[in-house]
């Protein structure tokens, strides 16, 4: 009798939810009918208990887990509230392209550039960023030299100073044009940086000294920098060239410093309009003889469109030197440096984009030069990305005017 | 030479001069955004369990594991709120966003830490994420434009909205299995 009744407990317990009256209905149909009311009364009392206990555990049950989960969650914020470690303060990143160039004037493959990115995060207001880059491959392997450098781009450390406002001291880029700050591969067209800003501007273009950028109202920012300067050679073919002025902060001549400025707005989606100017009272840092080298002064502006598919990148940029070297030197008309471009782009898909770009720039076109000394370069290609990070490039240059290079370019890039 | 360093002078004396009282990037505390979408009344929060298929879903969305094994968000009808982070660069950005019937109702960066890449707050960033909802490929029904310079900041709010959108929907199926549980 007891073990019929311990059937039909266990039956009651699967079933219980349904309701006390279905419970304690089942069970007695399954054992032997109680021979009194009595019996019957005792019968669904116990069931009664037994169901109240079982909800008891259950509820029971349910407290200790949301207690463990609060206590997870408490410890994760009190892990969170104490700081994070050094290592979470402490970012590391980079960037890499591999070329292959078939120009008439070289069929070559150059590992140019590796770079690694080193962030460190001292408190919530001050920070520390740099770029340290190995070009064409290293400098030197079982004692024979290599052409390429190791160079030390950007080392600086950022202060907030206010809600939208940084200061800054150290190495950094210059803010100038559309890749000399942003300039992995993975984010412009083209194989090789297009040749405007890297003969006008010069990009890469690093100097040291000390800033402050922000926002002054939305979608406007601003900075302000003053930095070392340029230091032009003042004979030879270079002579007032601005590319072979870059110093790159290397046991750099600070006799004159360079203050730069630039306003951007990136006041809609996709859009980024933005126009620097830099003023340097001598390119050549004291070096060219007296009366023959003056002050300088760069303007560039540039606009960056993106809208879908649709892509459009314009930008140009000037330096007038005054001085009667520039003007009349080993290389006439270095009193006005210049160049611009164009460049349409279109996404076929997320992955697949292609692009055109009309480039012209003369790095003697000022008064004194009497020869067609203007460049013209086409280029034409396509991006594919594999990952968003990651990009294989293909292009097509052609060159005209005072320069004649022409060929295509291979190219592999990433960026993590 | 002598200018630069008056510069520097004067640069420093900014630097340490200036009141350290701001909460740098703090657009909004989140109850505070929570208690505004509800009109100043706020359901208690929800747990969403995430399964082991949504986190492999997950991963596709984020590119990485989401790193709770629930999510609390709050919901009044077909509305829900979610309170969510994701790293642009190096720093975690908070983000909070409304769904309303598998469509975004808003998305607003309430907490922003990385030091670029923060005018994706800005309405002429986020009013684009209005309306979006996802498709059967698991991106939003429309392109969003990005905000340049901001590049990795605008990844990481559309991948936000993309993820509360599929939760939004996991919610609704955990609804009818029961695997949300209110706390």
């Amino acid at each position: 009798m007891k073990q019929k009744q311990s059937k039909g407990k266990t039956l009651v317990k699967i079933i219980g939810v349904v309701g006390l009256t279905l419970a304690s209905a089942l069970p007695v149909q399954a054992a032997t009918a109680p021979k009194t009311m009595e019996e019957m009364w005792e019968i669904i009392q116990t069931q009664q208990r037994e169901l109240e206990q079982l909800k008891a555990q259950q509820k029971n049950t349910e407290q200790k887990v949301e207690v463990t989960s609060e206590a997870v969650e408490q410890q994760a914020a009190q892990q969170a509230a104490s700081g994070p470690s050094w290592a979470d303060k402490t970012r590391l990143g980079g960037y890499g392209e591999l070329h292959y160039n078939n120009l008439d004037s070289k069929n070559e493959i150059d590992f140019h550039r590796f770079v690694l990115f080193l962030g460190h995060e001292f408190s919530d207001r001050v920070r520390f960023f740099s770029e340290l880059e190995v070009e064409h491959g290293g400098v030197e392997s079982d004692g024979d030299p290599l052409a390429g450098e190791v160079e030390l781009e950007q080392a600086y450390v950022e202060f907030d100073i206010a809600e939208q406002h940084t200061a800054r001291a150290g190495l950094f880029l210059v803010p100038a044009g559309i890749i000399n700050e942003t300039h992995e591969p993975t984010t412009f067209y083209g194989v090789e940086r297009n040749p405007v800003e890297s003969n006008i501007i010069p990009t890469t273009w690093w100097e040291a000294g000390a800033g402050v950028s922000g926002e002054f109202a939305p979608g406007w920012g601003y900075s302000v920098d003053l930095t070392s300067g340029l230091e032009t050679p003042t004979t030879g073919s270079n002579a007032y060239k601005i590319r072979n002025g870059r110093q790159k902060v290397s046991l750099a001549k600070a006799n004159d410093s360079a203050l730069t400025g630039r306003i951007k707005w990136t006041g809609l989606p996709g859009v980024e309009l933005a126009a620097t100017a830099q003023y340097q009272s001598d390119l050549t840092q004291g070096t060219g003889a007296a009366g023959t080298a003056s002050s300088a002064t760069l303007f560039e502006t540039h606009a960056v469109l993106s809208r879908g598919p649709v892509g459009l990148r314009a930008l140009y940029a000037a330096w007038n030197l005054d001085g009667t070297g520039p003007a009349s030197g080993a290389s006439p008309g270095r009193d006005e440096q210049f160049g611009w471009y164009i460049e349409p782009s279109y996404k076929l898909t997320s992955k697949l984009g292609l692009f055109a770009r009309y480039n012209v720039w003369d790095n003697n076109a000022g008064s004194g030069s009497t020869a067609d000394t203007e460049n013209k370069q086409v280029d034409v290609g396509l991006n594919y990305w594999p990952h968003e990070d990651v990009v294989l490039k293909f292009d097509v240059q052609k060159q005209s005017g005072a320069a004649n290079d022409d060929g295509f370019n291979l190219g592999v890039g990433y960026q993590f | 030479m002598i200018r630069m360093s008056r510069w520097f002078c004067v640069l420093l004396i900014w630097i340490l001069i200036a009141p350290a009282v701001w909460a740098r990037g703090v657009y909004q505390d989140p109850e505070d955004f929570i208690s505004e979408v509800f009109s100043g009344k706020a359901p208690p929060p929800s747990l969403l369990q995430i399964s082991e298929d949504e986190q492999k879903q997950i991963r596709e969305i984020l590119g990485h594991k989401l790193g709770a094994g629930r999510v609390r968000y709050w919901q009044h009808e077909d509305r829900t709120v979610w309170i969510l982070e994701e790293i642009g660069k190096e720093r975690p950005i908070t983000v909070g966003l409304v769904v309303d019937k598998g469509k975004l109702e808003l998305i607003k960066v309430l907490i922003f830490r990385e030091s670029r890449g923060s005018e994706v707050r800005y309405p002429f960033f986020t009013d684009q994420f209005k309306g979006a909802s996802l498709g059967e490929d698991g991106q939003l029904d429309r392109n969003i434009d990005g905000v340049s310079g901001a590049t990795l900041s605008t990844r990481a709010l559309t991948k936000l909205a993309r993820l509360a959108l599929y939760l939004h929907q996991q919610r609704e199926q955990a609804d009818v299995t029961g695997q949300t549980s209110p706390r």
